[in-house]
């Protein structure tokens, strides 16, 4: 990891999960990379003339064209013979998930030498907290709101990682801001390898999330330890589990504790332990678990 | 040189290869989808070194080239219709970005109701998204531009997105002798690509970024004088191009027996060729009849609509388009031209051709008619074959 700082004097919210996997990803990739960054908040944050905040190459994309701008920037650089670079996005969970699906599925249809990286925060923060569809189930936002009739948003969370990996993309991975050593090896090890790659890093939004802003490593390390989200990996068709929650516990005081859920019912909570448990029932079964982080 | 038998598409990817540009991004749809093809194919058998890059969508090859161009590399892509729609949003980005991407554009009726045959709609309905446009009239005019089209977009003094229109089918579709110049005329002919707006590892750059009230205004303003440029750049490149090639071309527009006309039809695109035809035997008949084509709409030829308009008694402007709620948007930038000019004549405007309806010899002396009915100061919209207020 270089000591440089590449995303330095923006104006992200204190405790602000994106910006911090931004960072952090930059400093593992180092100078030669390129990265770009759709409309949202980290380019909100960032790119505004003349106060230009990324001290390595950067670019605002389109909303929806995070991956097909990277693609033609990879082959642009290609082309005139340069080689030795990343061509790396930055986009959010309504960036990637939503409007961007399209062009990110076709850069990995193409297998494109690209690093995609989703800084999740559960929903459109930057246009003031709104449903996107890796808002997960019961979260209350601008556009689900909490009332007698809905408790929230009604839909579960979109699995990202596993509709990239029914690609038979080179690499996925999840991540969290609140494992940040296995994140950094993720990047390291997307970096190295040719072909399209994707990394979905959970990034605790304190405004949006409902929770101090000293608490989004916390809660996003704790999302790991509840077996809410799964740091996980794909590689040569293999998933694999990166990190093993000690065990399942009651997840009543880690929803709980987020703005966001403080509306949901002992049923609603008992509903979402309860598809937590079969998820991981089905990664016992099925995919690679080991302790201890990836090698 | 060869001469070759060539569609306007083909005759279009043939100026591309010329051309070489380091990166091609695009998506099919017709009538655009021949120069794909060909451009397809000359990646494969060699003769054309181009990263070649299958888009999901034009949204996404118009976002590809951008991404491209940021890099400082040459880029193509080419769309008509709906595609040019879908990719709006990137139009207005290329050119605030100053990135000068080619594009070509098959001239094609917008949905609903859906049709394939050539309007042009399309590409006039998106006249304010700061590209350049330009309309051709044949084949040989269609590779030229290719070739054309890097010299003045590129050109630092005016770094804007060109758009080519071919009129879908009419042109795209129609086989005509075409000159194909040797490579090396190109070579010499076209300076590489270079750019500070790119990455740059030596001095890393922030590049398409947010500008608040105060700059946005300027980077808009500098966004406009780069079309204004083209104007100059536009001549600039065709008197290099004359003595090279063997073919003058003539700037915004192409006046045609137009010199001692009292009657001027002014129109955009192949339809040229039989208004010149109706004009050629209206002369025979003893009518000053002339034709003005507008070869370039953005930047848009005022001063040459002026000259040409200020010897005549009345004026037409023929278009395969319309402005829902008012009239064909053609004839309002003409009518400022004249306006600005102090030109008051009759006006008239003449909508027809939508959906690739035909437009007939008969039409186009009818319109010669209404002209010579001369009422000084007239305006009107006309609907070609259409009964009106039915």
């Amino acid at each position: 990891m270089v000591e440089d700082e590449f995303f330095y004097g923006h104006k992200a919210c204190a405790g602000c999960g994106g910006s911090l996997a931004v960072r952090i990803a930059l400093k593992v990739l180092g100078k030669r990379a390129v990265a770009v960054l759709p409309a949202g908040c980290m380019s909100a944050v960032g790119f505004n003339f003349p106060q230009l905040c990324f001290a390595n190459n950067a670019i605002i994309s389109t909303f929806a064209g995070t991956a097909s701008m990277l693609t033609g920037i990879e082959a642009g650089l290609r082309a005139k013979g340069i080689t030795d670079f990343v061509a790396v996005g930055f986009a959010g969970d309504g960036g990637t998930a939503d409007i961007g699906i399209q062009a990110l599925s076709g850069a990995i249809d193409r297998d494109d030498d690209i690093l995609y990286i989703c800084y999740d925060n559960e929903a459109y923060m930057n246009t003031g907290i709104q449903k996107s569809s890796l808002t997960p189930f019961g979260a209350k936002t601008t556009t689900t709101p909490a009332g007698k009739n809905a408790h929230g948003n009604l839909r579960p969370k979109k699995n990202m990682f596993e509709i990239v990996a029914a690609h038979g993309i080179k690499y996925a991975a999840t991540a969290s801001i609140g494992y940040l050593p296995d994140y950094m090896k993720k990047v390291q090890r997307a970096s190295e390898i040719k072909g399209t790659k994707y990394i979905h890093v959970i990034a605790p939004c304190p405004t949006g999330w409902g929770i101090a802003s000293d608490e989004s490593v916390e809660i996003a390390k704790e999302a790991v330890d509840c077996g809410l989200w799964v740091l996980a990996e794909y590689k040569n068709g293999n998933y694999s589990v990166s990190i093993k929650p000690k065990n399942l516990p009651g997840l009543q005081t880690h929803i709980k504790r987020q703005g966001r859920f403080k509306h949901l019912t002992d049923d609603d909570i008992a509903y979402v332990e309860s598809q937590r448990d079969s998820k991981w029932n089905f990664i016992n079964q099925h995919w690679t678990v080991t302790q201890g982080g990836i090698k | 040189m060869s001469r070759e038998f060539l569609s306007g598409n083909e005759a279009f990817a043939y100026g591309i290869r010329l051309v070489s540009p380091q990166v091609i991004s695009a998506y099919p749809i017709t009538p655009q989808t021949i120069v794909v093809e060909r451009l397809s194919e000359m990646v494969e058998d060699g003769s054309l070194k181009s990263e070649f890059i299958h888009v999901e969508s034009e949204h996404s090859a118009l976002s590809c080239a951008m991404g491209a161009n940021a890099t400082g590399a040459r880029t193509f892509t080419a769309t008509s219709s709906q595609g040019l729609l879908y990719m709006a949003e990137c139009l207005a980005y290329a050119s605030g970005g100053r990135f000068p991407i080619v594009m070509m554009n098959a001239n094609r009726s917008t949905a609903l109701p859906w049709n394939i045959y050539g309007d042009q709609r399309d590409s006039l309905s998106l006249l304010d998204c700061g590209w350049i446009q330009a309309y051709a009239k044949d084949a040989q005019e269609s590779l030229d531009l290719a070739i054309l089209s890097y010299y003045i977009a590129e050109h630092p003094k005016v770094s804007t997105p060109f758009m080519v229109n071919l009129d879908g089918f009419h042109l795209t579709h129609t086989y005509e002798i075409v000159e194909v110049p040797e490579s090396g005329l190109v070579k010499a002919f076209l300076p590489d690509y270079n750019t500070d707006n790119k990455i740059d590892f030596e001095n890393p750059k922030n590049l398409a970024f947010s500008a608040g009230p105060e700059h946005n205004f300027v980077f808009k303003y500098k966004e406009h004088l780069g079309v204004l440029n083209a104007a100059e750049i536009i001549s600039e490149a065709e008197q290099k191009f004359a003595p090279l090639f063997g073919r003058q071309y003539s700037g915004l527009a192409e006046a045609y027996r137009c010199d001692d006309a009292d009657y001027i039809l002014i129109t955009l695109g192949t339809i040229f060729g039989l208004c010149s035809d109706v004009a050629d035997r209206l002369r025979d008949e003893g009518v000053k009849a002339g034709v003005l084509r507008l070869r370039y709409i953005r930047p848009f030829p005022n001063k040459e609509i002026a000259d040409i308009a200020q010897k005549a008694k009345s004026v037409a402007v023929l278009e395969k388009d319309i402005s829902f709620g008012n009239e064909g948007t053609v004839y309002t930038n003409v009518n400022s031209a004249l306006q600005k000019a102090g030109i008051n004549i009759s006006s008239l405007n003449f909508i027809g051709g939508l959906g690739g309806r035909d437009i007939s010899e008969e039409d186009i002396r009818e319109i010669f008619s209404k002209l010579r009915e001369n009422n000084k100061g007239k305006t009107a919209v006309h609907f070609i074959g259409i009964e009106e207020n039915g």
